[in-house]
């Protein structure tokens, strides 16, 4: 049986400290705040911007973007 | 307060008081006022045996997880059920033995039953911290306090030192003060300062049970759920779920402040309605309007709807409201809500930690907003500003000092919609040069004037 | 063929690529201080200065190959292949070599925890990434001190320009850092 794997974002608030590159990088999910810090439109990363997403996480140069997998049903939002 | 004999306490028709039996005006309870009071303390015997060891250390998670009861810090999680996590990792060597910590910081300007406990009755919770360390296999106990609380730490550290010539507790027990911070006072904040690092709140995952003090599984509970631990290690279970709603069993300690006749803390059974409660202060001192219930990450609640609301944690979160570390503030007709929630939450964000860019911005502008609606008047864009700030602020940070601020500012715009809408018309009403209500630290700082 | 190795075709490539290494590396620390800046215009997304750092950080390891490769091969002068990575081990101008060797080493060391960054840990990654700031003068210094285009004009101005630029973005940094402190 497979397994449906899929994607979830989490920002550490404590590390971010606003540089805003993954709001760049992933516009699709991530905005910024009035005060420059992310705001995740929805933790579930959707499959057509993995990359992005994957991409996003690398830059971050606090690397308080994290990406986790989720093995089971998708999440819905 | 007289002593009441051990043969009358346990006697099933004396419901409360129960952790304030043994609280007298005038002295904490001693050493030997205390065990003729509770009883010993029942303390499992050591042995060499592992598994009868093992065991033993189960015995008190069972029963405390068949009592139901549930932390007296704000939380109300499960008392037992957090035990038994943290037994449970601490059994893996790897791991490392585990730690507990009791929190007796009571950051909440406006609760003082923590401090009634650990300067009244300081035995109950220090028993309470033995069990609890038998209990997860602990090698080490912490009782924080603040540090500036000198007198308290040492009356402590007195209590702790009768103990230790008996040879009471097997693990020593460590007073530690720790910053004055509003948001020190957070068990992971606790967690963080005890292994070495500043005061204020970590990132979780992992969560203390998991990882605490020093990477070791840490049992974090509030000083009254400890007291309660150590009754019903004598008493049993059974004993415990005696009073109180099946839901949420036993007795609660309630700080009842206000307008009320006598304001103090007073043990209810938990599931007392909040009308009760004001009522056993000696009710309200003037009409009441609303009622603050859960401190200033609580909720307000309508009087007349509040009344009736029993003091639990499900019961008060269904209408909105939260039970937090169990406070109840009357709030007469002739104050201001607003300009009571303006000057609280002016308060918390002066008392963010300054880690998380959300807390820390968006609450100095979400004091200004409010600030604006009740004392300036919002010239009809106040309550929008508020509406859109809140969202921005909320679950956005490491811990919950802003969701606790939000909280409070979205109960105050729902309980006193209409006041609000007065205020953003027309400007500040009369209620505002009342003097105020709520404790604020460092108010007389601060400049509340009308205009 | 054995003039390859004999003529001053190496020799020129060893200086040539000797020279835009430089050249990358100062790009490379001027980006990193426009990171950490927080530099950013309309037409210059922050995404762009990371990625390019990342990627002419990069594009160095080749070059540095190359100036280390035909280093190496020109029999002109006999430099073992250690010496590029075990400082201060040459015969040849044992100390301006060495210099470059200690850069080589801190440059792996760089690039290294960089790519593993996300194992890592933030602390121990910045920890080793302030040896960028020892990397980059050393460099420069093996240039002046083992080149032999010292005296051709062009090549000392852009050795001092490279200089200079990485002195004021340093600086530049250094006084927005106090400025946002005592704010």
């Amino acid at each position: 049986m497979e397994l449906d794997v899929s994607y979830r974002l989490r920002v550490n608030p404590i590390a971010c400290t606003g540089h805003g590159m993954c709001a760049e990088l992933l516009p699709e999910v991530i905005e910024l705040d009035p005060w420059g810090y992310p705001i995740l439109l929805s933790p579930a990363v959707p499959a057509s911007v993995l990359d992005h997403a994957k991409r996003a996480v690398d830059a971050c140069p606090t690397l308080a973007l994290m990406i986790e997998e989720v093995t089971g049903p998708p999440l819905l939002r | 307060m007289t002593s009441i004999a051990l043969s009358a306490y346990r006697a099933p028709e004396l419901r409360l008081p129960r952790l304030l039996a043994g609280v007298s005006y005038y002295h904490p309870a001693g050493l030997a006022e205390h065990e003729e009071l509770y009883g010993p303390l029942p303390l499992p015997a050591e042995t060499p045996a592992q598994d009868r060891a093992w065991r033993q250390r189960q015995r008190l998670i069972e029963i405390v997880e068949r009592s139901g009861l549930t932390g007296r810090g704000g939380a109300g999680f499960p008392t037992g059920r957090k035990m038994r996590s943290v037994a449970a990792l601490a059994g893996d060597a790897r791991k490392g033995r585990a730690v507990v910590v009791a929190n007796g910081a009571e950051g909440e300007p406006a609760s003082c039953k923590d401090r009634l406990l650990l300067t009244r009755v300081p035995h109950l919770v220090l028993d309470g911290i033995t069990l609890a360390a038998g209990a997860v296999g602990a090698d080490e106990a912490h009782l924080v306090v603040h540090g500036q609380e000198t007198d308290l730490m040492a009356g402590l550290e007195d209590a702790i030192a009768d103990r230790e010539a008996l040879g009471v507790d097997p693990v020593p027990i460590q007073v530690t003060g720790i910053p004055a911070r509003y948001v020190s006072s957070e068990q992971s904040s606790i967690v963080h300062y005890l292994g070495g690092g500043p005061a204020k709140p970590t990132f979780s995952p992992p969560r203390p049970h998991e990882r605490g003090v020093k990477g070791r599984p840490t049992l974090v509970n509030n000083v009254e759920t400890l007291a309660h631990l150590a009754l019903i290690a004598r008493y049993g279970d059974s004993w415990f779920r005696g009073i109180g709603p099946p839901s949420e069993p036993g007795s609660a300690l309630v700080t009842v402040g206000g307008a009320v006749a006598r304001p103090g803390v007073y043990e209810v059974e938990m599931g007392t309605t909040l009308g009760e409660v004001v009522m056993t202060a000696g009710g309200p001192s003037e009409r009441p309007q609303a009622l603050l219930a859960g401190g200033y990450f609580g909720a307000w609640l309508p009087a007349d709807l509040a009344w009736q609301v029993p003091m639990t944690h499900a019961d008060l979160r269904a209408v909105g409201g939260a039970m937090g570390a169990g406070m109840v503030i009357a709030l007469p007709i002739t104050a201001c809500a607003l300009a009571e929630t303006a000057r609280v939450v002016s308060y918390l964000a002066e008392e963010t930690a300054a880690q998380c860019g959300p807390c820390m911005f968006g609450l100095p502008a979400l004091a200004d907003a409010v600030i604006d609606l009740a004392y300036e008047g919002g010239w009809g864009r106040a309550i929008k500003a508020i509406a859109t700030l809140v969202p921005l602020i909320e679950k956005r940070g490491a811990c919950r000092h802003p969701d606790g601020a939000t909280q409070l500012v979205r109960s105050a715009l729902t309980a006193f919609a209409a006041d609000a809408r007065w205020h953003d018309r027309h400007g500040p009403c009369y209620g505002v040069s009342r003097a105020p209500l709520l404790p604020v630290p460092g108010d007389e700082e601060r400049e509340w004037s009308w205009t | 063929m054995s003039s390859l190795s004999h003529g001053p075709a190496l020799w020129y490539a060893t200086r040539a690529t000797g020279l835009v290494t430089l050249l990358l590396l100062t790009a490379s620390v001027l980006l990193g201080l426009l990171t950490t800046g927080r530099f950013a215009m309309a037409s210059w997304p922050r995404f762009l200065t990371v990625g390019l750092h990342r990627n002419l950080s990069l594009l160095i390891l080749v070059f540095l190959a190359l100036h280390v490769g035909t280093t190496v091969a020109d029999t002109f002068v006999s430099i073992p292949l250690t010496a590029a990575f075990i400082p201060f081990t040459s015969s040849y101008k044992a100390f301006w070599l060495g210099l470059g060797a200690v850069a080589l080493d801190l440059l792996i060391a760089l690039v290294a925890t960089s790519l593993i960054r996300n194992r890592l840990g933030l602390r121990a990654w910045r920890w080793v990434h302030w040896a960028a700031y020892v990397c980059w003068p050393v460099a420069l210094a093996h240039g002046l001190g083992t080149g032999t285009d010292r005296n051709t004009i062009w090549v000392f101005a852009l050795t001092i320009a490279c200089g200079a630029l990485v002195t004021g973005a340093v600086t530049w940094r250094f006084v927005s850092t106090a400025r946002a402190g005592a704010r």
